[in-house]
Protein backbone atom coordinates (compact mmCIF):
# COMPACT_ATOMS: atom_id res chain seq x y z
CA UNK A 1 0.00 0.00 0.00
CA UNK A 2 1.29 3.28 -1.29
CA UNK A 3 2.11 6.21 1.68
CA UNK A 4 -0.29 9.62 0.28
CA UNK A 5 1.94 11.97 -0.76
CA UNK A 6 1.93 14.82 1.68
CA UNK A 7 0.88 18.33 0.92
CA UNK A 8 1.36 21.72 2.87
CA UNK A 9 -2.20 20.29 4.54
CA UNK A 10 -1.16 18.53 7.87
CA UNK A 11 -0.17 14.93 6.73
CA UNK A 12 -2.57 12.25 7.18
CA UNK A 13 -1.05 9.09 8.10
CA UNK A 14 -1.94 6.36 6.45
CA UNK A 15 -4.05 3.57 7.23
CA UNK A 16 -0.90 0.59 7.47
CA UNK A 17 0.81 2.98 9.60
CA UNK A 18 -1.86 3.89 11.74
CA UNK A 19 -2.74 0.52 12.19
CA UNK A 20 0.56 -0.76 12.74
CA UNK A 21 1.27 2.32 15.61
CA UNK A 22 -1.38 1.02 17.69
CA UNK A 23 -0.59 -2.77 16.98
CA UNK A 24 2.74 -2.25 18.32
CA UNK A 25 1.39 0.06 21.22
CA UNK A 26 1.08 -2.96 23.68
CA UNK A 27 4.63 -4.01 23.19
CA UNK A 28 5.76 -0.92 23.69
CA UNK A 29 4.10 -0.31 26.75
CA UNK A 30 5.50 -3.75 27.91
CA UNK A 31 8.78 -2.52 27.13
CA UNK A 32 8.49 0.75 28.96
CA UNK A 33 7.25 -0.97 32.19
CA UNK A 34 10.50 -3.16 32.26
CA UNK A 35 12.54 -0.29 31.58
CA UNK A 36 11.33 2.18 34.34
CA UNK A 37 9.15 0.01 36.67
CA UNK A 38 6.32 2.80 36.64
CA UNK A 39 3.50 2.22 34.54
CA UNK A 40 2.69 5.91 34.74
CA UNK A 41 6.02 6.81 33.33
CA UNK A 42 5.91 4.02 30.97
CA UNK A 43 3.04 5.31 29.59
CA UNK A 44 4.45 8.84 29.43
CA UNK A 45 7.22 7.20 27.28
CA UNK A 46 4.93 5.43 24.97
CA UNK A 47 3.36 8.32 23.82
CA UNK A 48 5.87 9.99 23.46
CA UNK A 49 7.46 7.37 21.32
CA UNK A 50 3.96 7.76 19.51
CA UNK A 51 4.42 11.29 18.74
CA UNK A 52 7.89 10.93 17.38
CA UNK A 53 7.17 8.12 15.23
CA UNK A 54 4.02 9.94 14.06
CA UNK A 55 6.07 13.13 13.49
CA UNK A 56 8.94 10.70 11.61
CA UNK A 57 6.57 8.69 9.87
CA UNK A 58 7.84 9.92 6.33
CA UNK A 59 11.83 7.84 7.21
CA UNK A 60 9.66 4.96 8.03
CA UNK A 61 9.44 1.92 5.28
CA UNK A 62 6.70 0.56 4.73
CA UNK A 63 6.94 -3.36 5.49
CA UNK A 64 10.12 -2.76 7.46
CA UNK A 65 9.87 -3.76 11.19
CA UNK A 66 7.51 -1.20 12.92
CA UNK A 67 8.11 -2.63 16.17
CA UNK A 68 12.26 -2.70 15.87
CA UNK A 69 11.49 1.01 14.73
CA UNK A 70 9.70 2.01 17.92
CA UNK A 71 11.21 -0.01 20.07
CA UNK A 72 14.70 2.00 18.93
CA UNK A 73 12.43 5.21 19.46
CA UNK A 74 11.66 4.61 22.67
CA UNK A 75 14.82 3.31 24.08
CA UNK A 76 16.56 6.81 23.02
CA UNK A 77 14.39 8.62 24.31
CA UNK A 78 13.81 6.70 27.66
CA UNK A 79 17.87 6.94 28.35
CA UNK A 80 17.78 11.02 27.14
CA UNK A 81 15.36 11.24 29.94
CA UNK A 82 17.03 9.42 32.64
CA UNK A 83 20.59 11.21 31.72
CA UNK A 84 18.31 14.60 32.16
CA UNK A 85 16.35 13.75 35.31
CA UNK A 86 19.36 11.23 36.83
CA UNK A 87 17.76 7.93 38.06
CA UNK A 88 14.01 9.16 38.39
CA UNK A 89 13.09 4.95 37.99
CA UNK A 90 12.54 4.39 41.40
CA UNK A 91 10.60 0.96 41.92
CA UNK A 92 7.24 1.55 43.16
CA UNK A 93 6.64 -1.63 45.46
CA UNK A 94 2.94 -0.92 45.81
CA UNK A 95 2.57 -1.09 41.88
CA UNK A 96 1.42 -4.89 42.00
CA UNK A 97 1.38 -7.62 44.43
CA UNK A 98 -0.25 -9.86 41.96
CA UNK A 99 0.96 -13.77 41.76
CA UNK A 100 2.94 -14.10 38.44
CA UNK A 101 2.99 -17.67 38.45
CA UNK A 102 2.60 -20.69 41.08
CA UNK A 103 3.57 -24.22 39.99
CA UNK A 104 1.92 -26.92 42.11
CA UNK A 105 4.75 -28.01 44.64
CA UNK A 106 6.81 -24.40 44.36
CA UNK A 107 7.39 -23.79 48.43
CA UNK A 108 6.80 -19.78 47.16
CA UNK A 109 5.45 -18.22 43.82
CA UNK A 110 7.44 -15.77 41.69
CA UNK A 111 5.17 -12.20 42.00
CA UNK A 112 5.27 -10.22 39.22
CA UNK A 113 6.73 -7.67 41.95
CA UNK A 114 9.72 -9.77 42.60
CA UNK A 115 10.26 -9.96 38.86
CA UNK A 116 9.55 -6.10 38.12
CA UNK A 117 11.72 -4.99 41.47
CA UNK A 118 14.68 -7.70 40.45
CA UNK A 119 14.49 -5.90 37.02
CA UNK A 120 14.97 -2.48 38.76
CA UNK A 121 18.08 -3.84 39.88
CA UNK A 122 19.90 -4.31 36.70
CA UNK A 123 21.90 -1.51 35.04
CA UNK A 124 20.17 -0.22 32.15
CA UNK A 125 21.58 -1.66 29.70
CA UNK A 126 21.39 -4.89 30.83
CA UNK A 127 17.57 -4.56 31.61
CA UNK A 128 17.04 -3.26 28.20
CA UNK A 129 19.22 -6.05 26.31
CA UNK A 130 17.01 -8.98 28.72
CA UNK A 131 13.93 -7.40 27.92
CA UNK A 132 14.56 -7.15 24.03
CA UNK A 133 15.64 -10.99 23.72
CA UNK A 134 14.40 -12.55 26.64
CA UNK A 135 10.59 -11.09 26.80
CA UNK A 136 10.23 -9.11 23.51
CA UNK A 137 11.77 -11.62 21.18
CA UNK A 138 14.01 -10.21 19.34
CA UNK A 139 17.27 -11.56 17.99
CA UNK A 140 20.16 -10.73 19.43
CA UNK A 141 21.15 -8.95 15.80
CA UNK A 142 17.86 -7.25 15.77
CA UNK A 143 17.90 -6.20 19.44
CA UNK A 144 21.70 -5.20 18.88
CA UNK A 145 20.60 -2.86 15.76
CA UNK A 146 17.71 -0.96 18.32
CA UNK A 147 20.48 -0.37 20.77
CA UNK A 148 22.58 0.59 18.53
CA UNK A 149 25.79 -1.67 19.32
CA UNK A 150 27.63 -5.03 18.29
CA UNK A 151 26.12 -7.85 18.57
CA UNK A 152 28.93 -9.32 20.47
CA UNK A 153 28.02 -6.71 22.90
CA UNK A 154 24.43 -7.38 22.88
CA UNK A 155 24.78 -10.65 23.67
CA UNK A 156 27.44 -10.24 26.55
CA UNK A 157 25.17 -7.93 28.29
CA UNK A 158 22.05 -10.88 28.07
CA UNK A 159 24.47 -13.32 29.40
CA UNK A 160 25.30 -11.05 31.93
CA UNK A 161 21.72 -9.83 32.91
CA UNK A 162 20.70 -13.29 32.84
CA UNK A 163 23.24 -13.96 35.40
CA UNK A 164 22.72 -11.12 37.51
CA UNK A 165 19.10 -11.59 37.49
CA UNK A 166 18.98 -14.98 38.67
CA UNK A 167 21.49 -14.15 41.62
CA UNK A 168 19.02 -11.52 42.50
CA UNK A 169 16.20 -13.72 42.38
CA UNK A 170 17.84 -16.72 44.05
CA UNK A 171 19.81 -15.16 47.00
CA UNK A 172 21.60 -18.42 47.54
CA UNK A 173 23.29 -17.12 44.19
CA UNK A 174 23.40 -13.64 45.00
CA UNK A 175 27.54 -14.04 45.65
CA UNK A 176 27.58 -15.51 41.87
CA UNK A 177 25.90 -12.17 40.72
CA UNK A 178 27.60 -9.84 38.19
CA UNK A 179 28.13 -7.12 40.70
CA UNK A 180 29.28 -4.51 38.41
CA UNK A 181 27.03 -1.66 36.91
CA UNK A 182 28.37 -0.38 34.35
CA UNK A 183 29.75 -1.94 30.99
CA UNK B 1 21.23 -46.90 49.91
CA UNK B 2 19.52 -44.59 52.44
CA UNK B 3 19.96 -41.88 50.00
CA UNK B 4 18.08 -43.95 47.24
CA UNK B 5 14.98 -44.32 49.73
CA UNK B 6 14.93 -40.95 50.72
CA UNK B 7 15.62 -39.29 47.63
CA UNK B 8 12.84 -40.30 45.10
CA UNK B 9 10.42 -37.71 46.15
CA UNK B 10 12.07 -35.29 44.88
CA UNK B 11 14.84 -36.51 42.36
CA UNK B 12 12.63 -37.06 39.82
CA UNK B 13 10.44 -34.25 39.51
CA UNK B 14 11.66 -30.87 39.52
CA UNK B 15 8.64 -29.50 40.77
CA UNK B 16 9.64 -29.86 44.08
CA UNK B 17 12.83 -27.84 43.89
CA UNK B 18 11.71 -24.25 44.97
CA UNK B 19 12.27 -21.07 42.62
CA UNK B 20 15.95 -21.16 41.80
CA UNK B 21 17.15 -19.60 39.11
CA UNK B 22 18.97 -22.96 37.98
CA UNK B 23 15.87 -24.75 38.36
CA UNK B 24 15.29 -25.02 34.86
CA UNK B 25 18.17 -25.20 33.23
CA UNK B 26 18.04 -28.11 31.80
CA UNK B 27 15.03 -27.38 29.71
CA UNK B 28 16.49 -24.27 28.72
CA UNK B 29 14.67 -21.84 30.40
CA UNK B 30 14.90 -21.13 34.18
CA UNK B 31 11.56 -20.44 36.03
CA UNK B 32 12.50 -16.50 35.98
CA UNK B 33 13.05 -16.40 32.30
CA UNK B 34 9.20 -17.73 32.46
CA UNK B 35 8.14 -15.20 34.97
CA UNK B 36 10.08 -11.86 32.77
CA UNK B 37 8.16 -13.34 29.60
CA UNK B 38 4.85 -13.04 31.89
CA UNK B 39 5.60 -9.88 33.36
CA UNK B 40 6.08 -8.46 29.59
CA UNK B 41 3.00 -10.20 28.24
CA UNK B 42 0.77 -9.31 31.64
CA UNK B 43 1.65 -6.19 29.98
CA UNK B 44 1.04 -6.24 26.45
CA UNK B 45 -2.26 -8.31 27.19
CA UNK B 46 -3.40 -4.97 29.06
CA UNK B 47 -6.42 -2.88 27.46
CA UNK B 48 -5.12 0.30 26.04
CA UNK B 49 -5.58 3.10 28.54
CA UNK B 50 -8.40 6.05 26.57
CA UNK B 51 -5.54 8.27 26.97
CA UNK B 52 -3.70 6.40 24.01
CA UNK B 53 -7.10 7.00 21.58
CA UNK B 54 -7.13 10.57 22.72
CA UNK B 55 -3.62 11.03 21.44
CA UNK B 56 -3.93 9.00 18.06
CA UNK B 57 -7.38 11.09 17.25
CA UNK B 58 -4.92 13.97 18.30
CA UNK B 59 -2.38 13.32 15.83
CA UNK B 60 -4.91 12.25 12.72
CA UNK B 61 -6.56 15.54 13.56
CA UNK B 62 -3.25 18.07 13.47
CA UNK B 63 -0.62 14.97 11.74
CA UNK B 64 2.62 17.24 12.64
CA UNK B 65 3.22 14.92 15.81
CA UNK B 66 2.44 18.04 18.34
CA UNK B 67 -1.09 17.41 19.68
Amino acid sequence: MAIPEKTAAPPVASDEFRTTLISVLPHLRAFARGLCGRPDMADDLVQETAIKAWAAMDRFTPGTNMRAWTFAILRNHYLSELRRNRRQVDYDPDVAERILFMEADQEAPLHLSDMEGALQKLSPERREALLLVGASGFTYEQAARICDCATGTMKSRVARARAELAAILDPGKEAEAVSHRSE
Amino acid sequence: MDFVFRQPATMNDRRYIPRKASCGRSTGQPGWAKGLRKLYDSVVEEPLPDSFEDLLKKLDQRGDGHP
